[in-house]
């Protein structure tokens, strides 16, 4: 391994500024003269406005300005689109009503934004609020989505009958039918995939400034894609995209909350042209649990048909999935785009799924960290499970028996995707040896004498990354003959500071403090697709080694011109040196580097300076997989659940900084493990939010989770010449149908076979009850 | 407005606050020390928390004023210059962070949790004592181990 290359668990640059408290978050950057934003919100789900009277708050000392619906009609602002689309009910391209940014004479669901307070200070912003009177005329609601098709249910939108807005069919059903019709056995399961807040610790927030003179927004945001931002910010401007300039610089967490615009950027941004001062915007925690978007929501229904040697012959799956008031710019892609994951790690010759999405009055629903493929995911690792227990099976024999095996690779799955690598079978056994798997009915019988039920429950894992293949970078030399990389891609925690600097250490042997990373900047760089959909690992492996590749081939014609000998002639060695071959001459990085901005000593005609940008596009996705166990015990007196045990073997490819992948690991099972057990966001029949902060709303705490132990199980994508597959979702995949097959299976003994997400105290302990409590006779096995 | 005087990370500060105001907001809007986070309004999630006289609290529900005469530390005021202070050592070498944006207050509650039962933290210990830190990216396991190891380098440096 090369000093300071790929494959070292190095510490991250980027942790030198955080650990001191040196970040530069946005809500750190206080420009001169800056005003505060402060949103008011619609108290109702459903509500028609009669009125909106702000005299009395324009008089509150401090305000600049209140801006309405009304003033955002007459300047022409307009609404965020969907960047999928799929079809309605009739076949014809689904309805897609603008995600407004302000409401007009119609609010959608509570939360809102209704008006703009513009002043000095945020407490003056405040104090105006409270002297707003809006002219509600609250309309009947329908916040539930099993609800949402219910004959006479309230109509969201009154172009949706019945609230439908996309119905779609994926797959193949006649092959489905005929699969079913011949099946030995069909296991069959319901469940509920609880609506969750994605919570990233730092608020939305944003700074916008506009140039009079530049004619120019300046947007400083906490956000994963400042160049799809702006895309969709100059459309709800109705300006074109260079006159706004996006920045994001540290950013306190995305999981894909960040990489959907919400209405508050664009609101900022007019603020601060109207107001004709900086404005700063910072969600508070219970504004962002009203307004940030929600993820997951889904109601499924799974059938899985087996034959005689319980090998599988198709998957049928039913989804309702909410879409919430109006389609956020990946709401839609949420219930569709990952759909692919239903066929798993196995041979599933046939697979049908129709997907309903249907509007509530609840705020939009966004990605959040898997964006469907924990869903896919829950579909058929839960169905497998049930099948199990129908068959008095091991769930991992019945698992094993169905594996695509390593040698059919590449594999088309006959679905959607197509993988490019991978040994399931080799995972499996990996998890189940670290997990003690077949140790596990001693640990079952030892809890069950102590009067706790245990479980443990198994998934695969296989996810789609880096299926956006293409992206933008620089690598730019200076005199000195230090690196500055420049791409369209946004750190948020995943260390890309430091795996740049990884790959540029490994690629152009430059050690990591010769190297500098830019913030993602649209005006320093002019095309980005952003950070998600575990893609950075990947695309920056292929993008900054084909970048580097052409600066050393300048960088050899350049020492070519100084040591006077062919550019053939010339290696790039070890310790960043130009060497002639068969002799002593050689020129260092910085030295050609320096010579290279020297046009005077090159040849007329050659172009000076030492950098390259280009886009690159991989030749195709990757499939990080793996394989969870989790374990659970419960005590059936007080509902208490206790994760005893979580172990995943994970095949990310070849890891840049094994260090890092881990961490995304133990993060993305945890964010799986706590809506297992107690993220919920609930709303009341008049579509009012239950769970609007951290005090209702039951994030995961240190004390609540498991030490993971993880394994690698790597085999080499094949779709990129590093191998790498990425590693950013995969842990909450495989954690959210783990946990809840460890739950079913602790439950189970006791009859119970439908227990839904959250495993909250309560819960747990109304299902033991209900289901006639621990039996005695178990206690005493 | 009244006026609040304080020591913050070793300097004396003397300003006048309107009377409402959090310490959170005194430190980043008035003093502009930054490091210190805000990430809920229920002292839930513990981003906010700076030690006043040698104490790990929440600066998002203490009052500015209540802190007349206080020794105030906050993240920034944590290392020795250049030198990490061992807590923020071990974050970094153990991948006890990834967004960074709950970092400050899980150091400053360490470094707390150190002060009052010593150096040699156990790992339950330290997932009980992490009940009002909330961290959505790493999953705690590596803030765990960031915390026991920078504890057992705090004994050897009695002065951090």
């Amino acid at each position: 391994m090369r000093e300071f290359g790929i494959g070292q668990s190095l510490p991250r640059t980027e942790d030198l500024r955080l650990v001191r408290g040196t970040g530069r978050y946005t809500d750190d950057i206080a420009p001169a003269g800056s005003a505060r934003m402060y949103v008011l919100r619609s108290q109702h789900a459903f509500a028609r406005i009669g009125g909106i009277a702000i005299d009395a708050a324009l008089e509150v000392p401090g305000v600049l300005a209140i801006l309405t619906g009304a003033d955002a009609t007459a300047d022409g602002l307009g609404g965020f689109t969907s960047m999928v689309r799929r079809t309605g009910p009739d076949g014809q391209p689904n309805f897609e009503p603008p995600f407004a940014v302000i409401a007009r004479d119609v609010t959608r669901y509570v939360g809102e934004p209704v008006a703009v307070i513009v002043a000095e200070t945020l407490n003056a912003a405040k104090d105006a609020a409270e002297l707003i009177e809006v002219d509600y005329e609250a309309q009947p609601c329908v916040a539930d989505l099993a609800l949402a098709d219910a004959p006479g249910a309230p109509l969201v939108w009154e172009q949706c009958p019945g609230n439908l807005c996309v119905l779609t069919e994926v797959g193949d059903k006649s092959a489905t039918d005929d699969a079913f019709a011949r099946a030995a056995h069909v296991a069959q399961v319901d469940f509920r995939i609880s609506r969750v807040a994605v919570s990233t610790m730092e608020p939305r927030t944003a700074v916008a400034e506009w140039s009079e003179a530049d004619q120019r927004f300046t947007l400083h945001a906490s956000i994963q894609n400042p160049h799809m931002s702006r895309e969709q910010l100059a459309g709800v401007l109705g300006l074109p995209s260079h006159r706004i300039r996006a920045v994001a610089l540290d950013v306190g967490g995305g999981f894909g909350l960040k990489g959907v615009p919400h209405p508050e950027l664009a609101l900022v941004m007019w603020a601060a042209r109207r107001v004709g001062r900086p404005v700063r915007w910072t969600s508070e925690r219970s504004e962002g649990f009203l307004a940030d978007c929600h993820a997951r929501d889904q109601i499924v229904h799974a059938e899985l048909a087996l034959d005689e040697e319980a090998r599988f012959l198709g998957l049928r799956v039913r989804v309702k999935a909410n879409f919430g008031a109006y389609l956020s710019l990946a709401g839609v892609h949420c219930a569709l785009g990952n759909i692919g994951g239903l066929s798993g790690v196995y041979v599933l010759p046939a697979i049908h799924g129709e997907i309903r999405g249907l509007f509530t009055h609840t705020v939009p629903i966004g990605p959040y960290r898997g964006a469907g493929r924990p869903e896919a995911s829950m579909m058929i690792e839960r169905v497998i499970d049930v099948a199990a227990r129908d068959l008095g099976m091991d769930p991992a024999e019945l698992r094993r028996r169905n594996l695509i095996p390593a040698d059919r690779m590449p594999y088309d799955t006959g679905f959607v995707f197509t993988y490019d690598s991978g040994d399931f079978p080799a995972s499996q056994a990996k998890v189940q040896e670290i997990s003690d798997w077949n140790g596990f009915e001693r640990r079952r019988a030892g809890a069950w004498a102590r009067g706790r039920l245990r479980g443990i429950g198994m998934a695969h894992v296989i996810e789609i990354a880096a299926g956006q293949l293409d992206e933008m970078g620089a690598i730019e030399v200076d005199t000195s003959g230090a690196i500055a990389v420049t791409t369209g891609m946004q750190n948020h925690g995943q260390g890309h500071e430091t795996m740049y600097r990884q790959l540029i250490a490994e690629f152009m042997h430059v050690p990591p403090d010769k190297v500098s990373v830019r913030d993602c900047d649209t005006d320093q760089i002019p095309y980005g697709f952003g950070t998600g959909g575990s893609r950075s690992a990947v695309v920056a492996g292929f993008l900054l080694e084909t970048l580097a590749s052409k600066v050393i081939a300048k960088g050899k014609q350049v020492a070519a011109i100084m040591l006077e000998v062919e550019p053939d002639q010339i290696d790039y060695r070890e310790g960043a040196v130009f060497a002639a071959r068969d002799s002593n001459r050689s020129a260092t990085l910085a030295e050609v580097a320096r010579f290279a901005h020297q046009p005077m000593h090159l040849p007329p005609g050659f172009e000076g300076g030492l950098s390259h940008r280009q886009m690159t596009r991989l030749a195709g996705p990757t499939f990080p997989n793996g394989c969870h166990v989790c374990e659970v015990e419960i005590d059936p007196e007080t509902g208490h659940l206790d994760f005893v045990g979580y172990w995943v073997s994970e095949d990310v490819g070849k890891a840049i900084n094994p260090m890092i992948v881990k961490g995304q690991v133990h993060g993305g099972v945890v964010q799986g493990l706590g809506q297992a057990l107690g993220e919920y966001i609930h709303y009341d029949e008049e579509g009012q939010l239950a769970t609007g902060s951290f005090m209702d709303y039951q994030m995961p705490r240190a004390l609540d989770m498991p030490a993971i132990g993880i394994v690698s199980s790597d085999t080499p994508s094949r779709n990129n010449p590093l191998g790498i597959k990425g590693c950013g979702e995969g842990g909450t995949v495989g954690a959210l149908p783990a946990a809840m097959n460890a739950i079913a299976d602790a439950l189970g003994p006791l009859g119970i076979t439908n227990f839904d997400m959250p495993a909250t105290p309560q819960r747990l302990w109304r299902a033991i009850r209900d289901a006639g409590g621990m039996p005695h006779a178990m206690a005493a096995e | 407005m009244p006026l609040v005087n304080m020591t913050v990370n070793g300097r004396p500060v003397a300003r006048e606050v309107e009377a409402n105001t959090l310490l959170v907001l005194f430190l980043r809007e008035t003093l502009r020390l930054t490091g210190t986070h805000v990430g809920c309004d229920t002292t839930q999630c513990g981003a906010c928390v700076v030690h006043v006289n040698g104490r790990a609290v929440k600066s998002c529900t203490t009052l500015a004023l209540s802190c007349e005469d206080a020794e105030v530390v906050t993240i920034e005021g944590l290392s020795d210059g250049e030198a990490l202070h061992p807590m923020q050592a071990a974050f970094r070498e153990h991948h006890g962070l990834q967004c960074g944006y709950c970092t400050p207050g899980m150091i400053m509650s360490a470094v707390g949790m150190v002060r009052r039962l010593g150096t040699d933290l156990d790992r339950d210990t330290i997932r009980d004592e992490l009940e009002g830190n909330i961290c959505r990216c790493t999953g705690y396991q590596n803030i765990v181990e960031a915390i026991r190891a920078g504890a057992l380098a705090m004994a050897d440096r009695p002065d951090a």
